[in-house]
């Protein structure tokens, strides 16, 4: 501690849980907005990682609770925020916005699948065949007609949902813009900011599991899908670089009461953090690789696709402090704008590192289990279905949809 | 297709009971934790039938703190602490005092050592500024603003915290559910997670004593009178013959939270 901090601001009241919770929300919106690109926008190269990504963003927003979960003081009255909720509170939505978008994931992921789980329920035998059953839930119809129909509905789905996880995500970052208590939180462009970072990471995250997924499974790389990933992530990290730059661009030259101790915050206590991880390495080295790669194809499709592995990495590293700075870097000054106090996650025991560390690796457990569960590839899940009479795309769009309506 | 939809209806309706059913089970058992949880509400202290005086007829409580008089003796801190049951650790406070310091530069040195609870007149902290031209020095006592535009309950999820008609603002203990949302939104830093009952803490204006006609503690305590509490709205009250004798400041009215703590003597440095 230096300089002078309130008796009871000693304690952080956010810890480490609460830099992971948007985190997990940001890539969940990502992972979506990548299946969206080709379930609603038919963007053909990302085709071979739709159904993926579906179920990333699954994955992912199944565990998003969990750390708020294991932050609250009293997590047994979690449910009060459905029950007795004050919607003039930034927070009470939450609960229901997640639940909204939950729900709509697990419906988009059941249509998408609905044709694997038909198939396998009519393969299997005994237990596995009555698992899959069950998740029919008594719509066996796979007839060209009920597809055809099914991808209809999913591609609503993947239209209503980008406005839903665009609301969750920028709703995240309501939470802290509109706290007028605290300057480095509040920015009304907190939201766009949450959300375009969100993107960011959600592209970033699907290049490094594709590639590591196609690796586990010695299947041959679709070389063009990473490189078309590239160009997303390359065009939401400028735009997010451009907003970071443009919020504390903005607070230097209005340069209010609060600045000072923010400017010092930024230069002392988050340097490292701020410009040196998040910007420089998770914003700048990324936006001048890809960038490079954009403008040249003198390069080998596999340099390529290592250097965009490479910069998707140091892209997700670059999110998690950017959320760092956020939550932490808004609470290691007093709110008398007059001092500074450290903070250092526990190692072990509650919000700790390693807490943390489990509850970030429970989504990829499940992607895990969801990809032994249902085939997320859909070159194998042809393969499975050989013998079974079927229609030749798993998720047609058809074109009467993408071109000028006829009957 | 084997599903009608008449059975389809019925079999709706059956899981909606079902879900109606689990719901009232959840809420009835919540309700039994609830009855067992002791001090459900920082209200829940009070007496059935209040005494005279000061009932809760159309009141608006306000707070002065006359900084002049203050000499930091830390006796409100003590007081407030034995009276609200405020753990002793002193990063968990209803009250503190800050101590100002102003050199020939105009440099302002704050410190609240302890929160104050023990004064400032023991070595080390007395003899902290020795090696400064002090220009001027002063105490401003702190302790939760009221504010008549509370941020801590705007952003309360649940709405375990609440405005009283009398214009307190309140913690029903058995709703919070630990977020610290409000701790985040009070500018003043006026709350805490109480670490024992893991909800969210601060000072009442000791509501279960002004509800019976009394004094706050740390009002009854302060021995030169440099905190007072009372309706302004009664001419002959102390609150409102400081609110008329003097100039007063609320802290950060710039954030407009509207505070009924108000500060005769305010210096610019304090925030």
């Amino acid at each position: 501690m230096n300089g002078f901090i309130y008796p009871n601001e000693a304690e952080t009241a956010w810890g480490l849980l609460i830099v992971l919770y948007p985190y997990i929300t940001g890539l969940v919106a990502g992972a979506f907005v990548v299946s969206s690109l080709y379930h609603a926008f038919g963007i053909e190269k990302l085709r071979p990682l739709a159904r993926f990504s579906l179920l990333t963003a699954l994955a992912f927003v199944l565990i998003a609770p969990v750390p708020l979960l294991a932050h609250l003081g009293r997590p047994e009255r979690a449910f009060e925020i459905f029950i007795t909720p004050n919607f003039r509170s930034a927070m009470a939505g939450f609960g229901y916005i997640l639940l909204f978008y939950t729900g709509l994931l697990v419906v988009e992921t059941w249509l998408a699948f609905r044709r694997d789980i038909v198939r396998r329920s009519e393969a299997a035998t005994g237990l596995r065949r009555a698992f899959y059953s069950a998740l029919t839930l008594g719509s066996r119809d796979v007839s060209e007609r009920a597809l055809r129909l099914d991808a209809k509905v999913i591609r609503v789905l993947a239209i209503v949902g980008i406005p839903s996880a665009f609301l969750l995500h920028g709703y995240v970052g309501f939470l802290f813009g509109s706290i007028k208590a605290n300057p480095w939180w509040s920015t009304p462009l907190m939201p766009i900011i949450f959300l375009i970072s969100a993107i960011v990471s959600g592209v970033a995250l699907l290049i490094v599991l594709y590639i590591v997924a196609t690796a586990l499974r010695r299947q041959p790389l679709n070389h063009s899908s990473v490189a078309e990933l590239a160009k997303w992530l390359l065009l939401f990290l400028l735009v997010d670089l451009t907003l970071e730059g443009l919020e504390v661009l903005s607070m230097a030259y209005e340069n209010e009461e609060g600045w000072a101790i923010v400017s010092q915050l930024l230069t002392q206590k988050l340097a490292v953090s701020f410009f040196g991880i998040q910007i420089l390495l998770g914003a700048i080295l990324p936006i001048v690789v890809l960038g490079g790669l954009a403008l040249t194809d003198r390069l080998g499709q596999r340099v390529r696709t290592t250097l965009s592995l490479g910069t998707a990495l140091l892209v997700l590293v670059g999110i998690f402090a950017m959320r760092w700075n956020v939550v932490i870097g808004g609470q290691l000054f007093s709110k008398s704008l007059r001092g500074f106090k450290s903070f250092a996650p526990p190692l072990t025991g509650n919000e700790s590192v390693v807490e943390a560390l489990i509850i970030l690796s429970l989504p990829f457990f499940l992607l895990a289990l969801f990809a032994v569960l249902l085939p997320p590839w859909e070159k194998e899940a042809a393969l499975e279905g050989a013998g079974v009479p079927e229609p030749t795309v798993t998720i047609p769009i058809p074109s009467r949809l993408v071109g000028p309506r006829a009957r | 297709m084997g599903i009608t939809r008449r059975s389809f209806l019925r079999r709706a309706a059956v899981v909606l009971a079902g879900v109606a059913a689990a719901g009232a089970g959840w809420s009835y058992l919540k309700g039994l934790a609830q009855s067992a949880n002791e001090a459900p509400d920082q209200a829940a202290s009070l007496p059935s039938a209040p005494v005279q005086q000061r009932t809760p007829q159309p009141h608006h409580w306000a707070f002065v703190v006359d900084t002049t008089k203050c000499i930091g003796c830390g006796k409100c801190v003590a007081a407030c602490k034995e009276e609200n049951n405020v753990p002793e650790d002193p990063h968990f406070n209803r009250t503190w005092v800050e101590r100002y310091v102003i050199d020939e530069q105009g440099e302002a040195y704050v410190d609240s050592p302890d929160a104050g609870v023990h004064g400032f007149e023991s070595w080390p902290v007395n003899s902290k500024y020795q090696n400064i031209q002090v220009v001027k020095s002063f105490f401003v006592s702190k302790l939760c603003n009221q504010c008549e535009n509370p941020p801590c309950v705007q952003v309360c999820p649940v709405g375990a915290t609440y405005k009283t008609e009398d214009g307190v603002i309140l913690v029903n203990r058995s709703r919070c559910i630990g977020c610290r949302y409000c701790i985040q939104a009070c500018p003043y830093g006026a709350r805490f997670l109480d670490p024992n009952l893991r909800v969210a803490d601060k000072c009442t204006w000791c509501y279960h004593r002004i509800s019976k006609g009394m004094d706050p503690a740390c009002v009854e305590v302060c021995p030169v009178g440099a905190r007072m509490f009372g309706d302004p709205a009664d001419p002959d009250s102390a609150v409102a013959k400081a609110l008329r004798e003097n100039r007063i400041s609320v802290l950060k009215p710039n954030l407009g939270t509207r505070p009924q703590v108000f500060y005769i003597g305010l210096d610019q440095e304090v925030r």
